[in-house]
C-alpha cells in the first residue's frame, strides 16, 4: 500500500491543476476589466499597472445603465424562481417517488417533456399569454417562466433522491399517526444535498438568461443584469472595456449567490455523511 | 412643515400627471452602438420641436434583433417605431401588415427613388420606411504606416496587388490586409460586395443578373470570386480565427496597413483610437476599365408599427427624420452613415468626405444579393458569406464556389432556371 | 354501506403535492410549446393562410436535400458534441468527485472553484475563450511559438478551422460544465456508508480497488442520471456555440448543432425571415430524439440498476 501522504499529494496536484485551469480565463477577464483599451490587447496577461489602470469601463457602465437596479431585478427573479423550483419540485418529486398510483409513470414522463425541446420554441406563445394577462415587463412573468422551466429537472432529480431513502423511517412515522404532509416535512431535510444541488444547477440558466428578459421584460425598469451588459456588445463597435466590466460585474453576484447555496450544500452534505 | 410637504407632494403629483399626458414612443433598433447618441443628441433635438412627445430608444443586440422583433410583433408588444433593415426582411414585415404605408408622410418627397427603393414595393408604389442612411464600401489605410514606408494608395488592381507584395517584403511583421474570416460576413461584405461592382459592371450587371442573362459563374461575377481569392496570402496570421472586432482592434493599433472597410468603420475607428490617421481609397479599377463603380448601399430606415397606439405622434417623429436638421445631426454624429436625402448635407469628417466624393466619380449600386435573391432559402446572401469565407480559408476554389452558389440560387429563382440544367446541378 | 366506508379516501395529499407544479408547468411550458409545435403540421399557403400538411414537413426535413443535409450535419455534430461530454466531462467529473470525497484538505475550496464556470453565462465563457484563442491577442500565438507550433495552420486558428472548431467548442463546454456532474457524483458518493469503505481498506484494498469495487457500484443510479442529463443537455445545447460562433455556427456550419439549427430556422437570420413551420418541425424531431433517449434510460438502464438500495 502506498503511503497515505503520497496519494493525498497526488489528489492535491490533480485538484489544484484543474482549479488553475478553471480560474485562468476568469481571472483574465476580471483583471483586464481594470485596464485601458490598448493595454488589454497589447499585454492581456499582465495585471493592471499604475500606467495601464483604468476604470473607464465601469464608468461607462454606470453612466448609461442603471446597474444597481438591474442587479436587484436579477436577484429578485432568481431567488423567487429558485424558491418555487425547489419547493414545488420537492413536493411533486416526493409524491412521484413515494406513492404508487395509476398516473404515476405518465406524470413522470409528462413532467420531463419540457426539457426535451428548445426552450425558445414557445417564445411567441408565452409572449401572447403574458400580453393577454398584462404581465409583459413584469418580473412576475420571468419568475413564472423560469419556474416552469426549472421544474422538470428539479422533479426528475429530487424524485430519484426521494426514492433512494430507506422506507423504515417513514413507515415508523406513519405508524405513529403522522400525516403525509408531516412525513414530507420529516424527510425533506434528508435530501438536503440534493436540494442544494438542484438550487445551484437551476440557478445557472436563470441568472444568465438573456432571451426571456429580452422578450418578456426588456423595459429599463425590469432589465436584468445580463441583459444590461449586452448593450455593450454592439454591431460595429465593441467597447471592450465596458464589456469586460459588465461581464465582471455580472459574474461577481453569481459567484456570491452560489456561495450562499453552496454553504447550504456543505451543511447538507456533511449531514448526509454523518447519518 | 406639513405645508411644505404638501407642496412637494403636489409638485410630484403634477409632474407625474404631466408625464402621463405626454405621449411615449418606443423605438426598436439593432443599433445599440448608438444608444448614447440617440439619448443625448437626437431625441433632445426632436424634443425642442415637440416637447410633449417622449421618445425612448430601446435597442436590441444586432444578432437577436430579427428574432426579438418578430416575436414582439406577433404578440403585439413591439415598439411604435421600427428600424428597418433593407429589402426582403422589411418587405416581409410590410406584407404581413406590421408596417404602415408612408407615402403621404410629409417630407417623403425629400428622397430619391434610389433611396426609397430598398423600402418600397417592387412597383415602387408603396414606401413603408423612411430612409435614414446608406453605407459605402472602400479601403481605409493607415496614413502613418504608409508614410513611414513610402507607399501610395493604389489606383488599379495591378497596383493594389503589387503594393500588397511590397508590404509583405518590407514589413513582414505587419499585415498588408487587415481582415479575418471568422464571422463570415466580413468576407462577403467587405470583400466580395466591396470589389464586385467594378467587375460585373454595377447596376447594369446587377439587372442582367436578375433577368437571368448572367449568373454567379459567368463573366464579372466569376472574376470577383477569383480576385477575392487572391487576398488570402495578405491576411493576418491566424485570420481564420480573427473575428470582425479583432480586425478592427488590429487596425487601430497599427498592426496592419489596409483595412477593407464599410464607411461605418470611420466613426468607430475615431472613437477607438482618436490619434489614428486614416486615408481612404475606392476599390481599385480592373485592367482596362473605363467606368468605375462603388457599393453604395441603403442600410437603415425607420417605419411605423401598424399596432402602435400613438400613430400621430410617431408620424411627427418620422416626418422630422426627413428634415435637414436630422440629416446633419445624424450624418455628422455617425461618420460613415450617409443620409439619403436629396438635398446636400454638410459632412465634416474628412475621411467620410472622401468616401462621399466617390459618388461623383463612380456609379453607385447596392449589394446585389439583397434584392430578391435572398427572399427564399437557400438565400444568396447567406451563401455568399459561406462561399467568400471558404474561398479565403482555402476550403473552396473560386470557380467551385461560384458554381455552388449558382446551383443553389437556380434551384428556386425562376429566371435562372436554365443555368440549373447548363451547370448540371444536382448530379 | 359498509363497503363504501371501507373504500380508500380520495388521496387529497397527492393533489396538494402535485397540483402546483403541474399547473405552473402546464400553463407556462407545455401550453406554449404545444401551441408552437402544431406549426410543424402546417405550411404557409401565401396570403397569410395556413394549410394542414400532416407530416409533410417532417418528410421534407428528412428527404429534401436542402433540409436533409444541414439537418444530418447538425445531428452528426451533436453526436460528436455528446460523445466528447460522455468521454471527457463525465469521467473527469467522477475522478474529481472521487478525490474530493476522500476529504482532502480544502475540499470545499476546490469544489467551489471547479463549479464556478458552470455559474457563469455562456456569453462570458465564450468571450473569455475567444480572447484566449484569438490570434490577435497576445496569449495564444506566443504560447504556440514557445511550443514550436507557431506554423501549425490548425493550432493557430482553432476556432476557425472546420477540423478543430467543434472539438475545441466541445472541450470549452466540458470545461464549463464539469462541475455539475461532479456535484451529482459527490452527493451520491458521500452517502455511501463509511463503514463499507473502511472495511474494504482494512482488507488491504487500494484506493483504486475500493472505488471500483465498493463505491462505484453503489452510485450506479447517479451515473445513469448524469448520463441522461448530459444527453438532454447536449441535444438541447445552444448558448455557447451561439455566443462564440454566431447563429451561422461557422466555419461553414462545422459547429452547427441541433440547437443552433433550430434557432436559425425558426427565427430566421439576418436577411432571411424565420420559418416557424420548419422551425417547429426541427424542434419536433429534437423532441423525438431526446424522448427516445429518456425512454431508453427509463426502461433499459433504470430498470436494471435503479433498485440498488443502501
Amino acid at each position: 500500500m502506498r503511503p497515505r501522504w503520497l496519494s493525498g499529494l497526488a489528489a492535491h496536484a490533480v485538484l489544484l491543476g484543474y482549479s488553475l485551469l478553471v480560474l485562468f480565463p476568469i481571472v483574465l477577464v476580471f483583471q483586464n476589466s481594470f485596464k485601458d483599451q490598448m493595454a488589454i490587447f497589447a499585454e492581456p496577461l499582465r495585471p493592471p499597472t499604475p500606467e495601464t489602470f483604468s476604470l473607464e469601463g465601469y464608468r461607462t457602465l454606470f453612466e448609461v445603465a442603471n446597474f444597481p437596479r438591474y442587479f436587484l431585478n436579477s436577484l429578485t427573479v432568481t431567488v423567487a424562481s429558485l424558491f418555487l423550483i425547489v419547493f414545488l419540485g420537492a413536493m411533486a418529486g416526493f409524491a412521484l417517488a413515494e406513492y404508487r398510483f395509476r398516473l404515476n409513470t405518465f406524470l413522470s414522463l409528462y413532467l420531463a417533456l419540457g426539457i426535451m425541446v428548445p426552450i425558445r420554441l414557445g417564445t411567441v406563445g408565452l409572449l401572447r399569454l403574458m400580453a393577454a394577462w398584462h404581465m409583459v415587463n413584469t418580473l412576475t412573468a420571468l419568475v413564472l417562466v423560469y419556474t416552469a422551466m426549472g421544474l422538470p429537472l428539479s422533479i426528475f432529480v429530487l424524485s430519484r433522491f426521494f426514492a433512494q431513502l430507506p422506507p423504515d423511517f417513514k413507515d415508523a412515522a406513519r405508524v405513529d399517526g403522522a400525516s403525509e404532509y408531516r412525513v414530507f416535512w420529516m424527510v425533506l431535510p434528508l435530501v438536503r444535498p440534493a436540494l442544494g444541488t438542484v438550487a445551484a444547477i437551476s440557478m445557472i440558466p436563470i441568472w444568465n438568461d438573456l432571451w426571456f428578459p429580452l422578450i418578456l421584460a426588456p423595459s429599463d425598469r425590469t432589465k436584468t443584469i445580463v441583459l444590461g451588459a449586452q448593450v455593450f456588445l454592439g454591431q460595429f463597435l465593441n467597447d471592450w472595456q465596458a464589456v469586460l466590466a459588465a461581464l465582471s460585474l455580472a459574474m461577481i453576484p453569481a459567484v456570491l449567490l452560489y456561495l450562499v447555496f453552496s454553504k447550504q450544500l456543505i451543511r447538507g452534505l456533511t449531514a448526509g455523511a454523518v447519518k | 412643515m406639513w405645508k411644505r410637504m404638501g407642496i412637494v407632494l403636489l409638485a410630484v403629483a403634477l409632474l407625474t400627471a404631466g408625464m402621463a399626458s405626454a405621449e411615449r414612443l418606443v423605438i426598436e433598433s439593432w443599433r445599440n452602438d448608438d444608444l448614447k447618441l440617440w439619448r443625448d443628441v437626437i431625441i433632445p433635438a426632436f424634443n425642442k420641436h415637440y416637447p410633449d412627445i417622449q421618445v425612448v430608444f430601446a435597442p436590441t443586440a444586432p444578432a437577436e434583433y430579427n428574432a426579438v422583433l418578430d416575436s414582439k410583433l406577433q404578440a403585439g408588444t413591439a415598439g411604435d417605431l421600427i428600424t428597418c433593415r433593407p429589402f426582403g426582411k422589411s418587405f416581409e414585415l410590410y406584407q404581413k401588415g406590421y408596417l404602415v404605408p408612408l407615402n403621404d408622410l410629409p417630407g417623403m418627397e425629400h428622397y430619391t427613388a434610389f433611396a426609397k427603393s430598398a423600402w418600397s414595393t417592387e412597383d415602387g408604389r408603396v414606401t413603408y420606411c423612411v430612409p435614414m442612411a446608406s453605407v459605402i464600401h472602400g479601403f481605409l489605410y493607415n496614413r502613418d504606416l504608409f508614410e513611414k514606408y513610402g507607399f501610395a494608395p493604389p489606383k488599379t488592381e495591378e497596383e493594389f496587388f503589387a503594393l500588397l507584395d511590397a508590404m509583405k517584403k518590407k514589413a513582414p511583421r505587419l499585415a498588408p490586409l487587415v481582415m479575418g474570416t471568422k464571422d463570415q460576413w466580413e468576407s462577403a461584405t467587405m470583400g466580395w460586395h466591396n470589389i464586385g461592382p467594378n467587375y460585373y459592371g454595377g447596376e447594369a450587371g446587377r439587372k442582367a443578373f436578375l433577368a437571368g442573362k448572367e449568373g454567379f459563374h459567368t463573366d464579372g461575377f466569376l472574376t470577383t470570386y477569383r480576385v477575392l481569392a487572391r487576398w488570402a496570402p495578405y491576411l493576418p496570421r491566424g485570420y481564420k480565427a480573427i473575428a470582425y472586432p479583432d480586425a478592427q482592434q488590429m487596425f487601430v493599433q497599427g498592426r496592419g496597413f489596409i483595412y477593407p472597410a464599410g464607411s461605418w468603420d470611420i466613426g468607430v475607428f475615431h472613437q477607438m483610437n482618436p490619434k489614428l490617421r486614416m486615408g481612404a481609397f475606392p476599390p481599385p479599377a480592373p485592367a482596362g476599365a473605363s467606368k468605375r463603380y462603388i457599393s453604395d448601399h441603403p442600410d437603415i430606415a425607420m417605419g411605423l408599427n401598424a399596432a402602435s397606439p400613438h400613430k400621430e405622434a410617431a408620424k411627427k417623429f418620422l416626418s422630422w427624420l426627413t428634415t435637414k436638421e436630422f440629416a446633419e445631426l445624424y450624418g455628422n454624429a455617425l461618420s460613415g452613415f450617409f443620409p439619403l436625402h436629396n438635398f446636400p448635407v454638410q459632412i465634416k469628417d474628412p475621411v467620410a468626405q472622401t468616401f462621399l466624393s466617390w459618388r461623383k466619380t463612380h456609379e453607385g449600386t447596392f449589394r446585389m444579393t439583397y434584392y430578391k435573391l435572398s427572399d427564399r432559402k437557400p438565400d444568396a446572401e447567406t451563401d455568399l458569406w459561406t462561399a467568400s469565407s471558404s474561398i479565403l480559408n482555402g476550403t473552396m476554389k473560386p470557380d467551385e464556389a461560384a458554381r455552388w452558389m449558382e446551383c443553389r440560387l437556380s434551384s428556386w429563382y425562376a429566371p435562372h432556371r436554365h443555368f440549373h440544367q447548363e451547370l448540371g446541378c444536382g448530379q | 354501506m359498509e363497503h363504501a366506508m371501507k373504500r380508500k379516501p380520495f388521496p387529497w395529499h397527492l393533489v396538494v403535492f402535485l397540483a402546483p407544479a403541474v399547473l405552473v408547468y402546464t400553463v407556462f411550458m407545455i401550453y406554449p410549446m404545444v401551441a408552437s409545435l402544431t406549426f410543424s403540421l402546417f405550411q404557409d399557403a401565401g396570403n397569410g393562410r395556413q394549410v394542414f400538411v400532416g407530416l409533410g414537413n417532417y418528410v421534407r426535413l428528412l428527404t429534401d436535400p436542402l433540409w436533409r443535409d444541414p439537418f444530418w450535419n447538425a445531428f452528426r455534430n451533436n453526436l460528436i458534441f455528446f460523445a466528447v461530454h460522455m468521454t471527457v466531462q463525465n469521467p473527469v467529473a467522477l475522478l474529481l468527485a472521487a478525490l474530493l470525497v476522500t476529504r482532502v484538505r480544502g475540499a470545499w475550496i476546490y469544489r467551489t472553484v471547479i463549479f464556478t464556470p458552470a455559474i457563469l453565462s455562456a456569453v462570458l465563457i465564450g468571450f473569455a475563450w475567444k480572447l484566449i484563442l484569438s490570434p490577435t491577442w497576445g496569449i495564444w500565438l506566443p504560447l504556440l511559438d514557445r511550443l514550436g507550433l507557431g506554423d501549425n495552420e490548425v493550432a493557430v486558428a482553432l476556432l476557425g478551422n472546420p477540423s478543430s472548431a467543434l472539438l475545441t467548442l466541445s472541450l470549452i463546454s466540458v470545461w464549463q460544465n464539469v462541475g455539475i456532474p461532479m456535484m451529482l457524483f459527490l452527493a451520491a458518493l458521500i452517502r455511501v456508508p463509511r463503514e463499507l469503505v473502511e472495511a474494504a481498506q482494512v482488507d488491504g484494498a487500494t484506493g483504486w480497488r475500493v472505488f471500483w469495487n465498493v463505491q462505484f457500484p453503489l452510485i450506479l443510479p447517479t451515473v445513469g442520471i448524469v448520463a441522461i442529463l448530459t444527453f438532454i443537455g447536449n441535444f438541447n445545447a445552444f448558448d455557447l456555440i451561439y455566443a462564440t460562433q454566431g447563429a451561422l455556427a461557422g466555419p461553414n456550419f462545422a459547429t452547427d448543432i441541433l440547437g443552433t439549427f433550430f434557432f436559425r430556422t425558426f427565427f430566421g437570420f439576418q436577411l432571411r425571415p424565420g420559418d416557424p413551420h420548419m422551425g417547429a418541425t426541427v424542434a419536433g424531431v429534437m423532441l423525438l430524439i431526446i424522448l427516445t433517449g429518456v425512454l431508453l434510460y427509463l426502461y433499459g438502464w433504470q430498470r436494471r440498476v435503479g433498485e440498488v438500495q443502501y
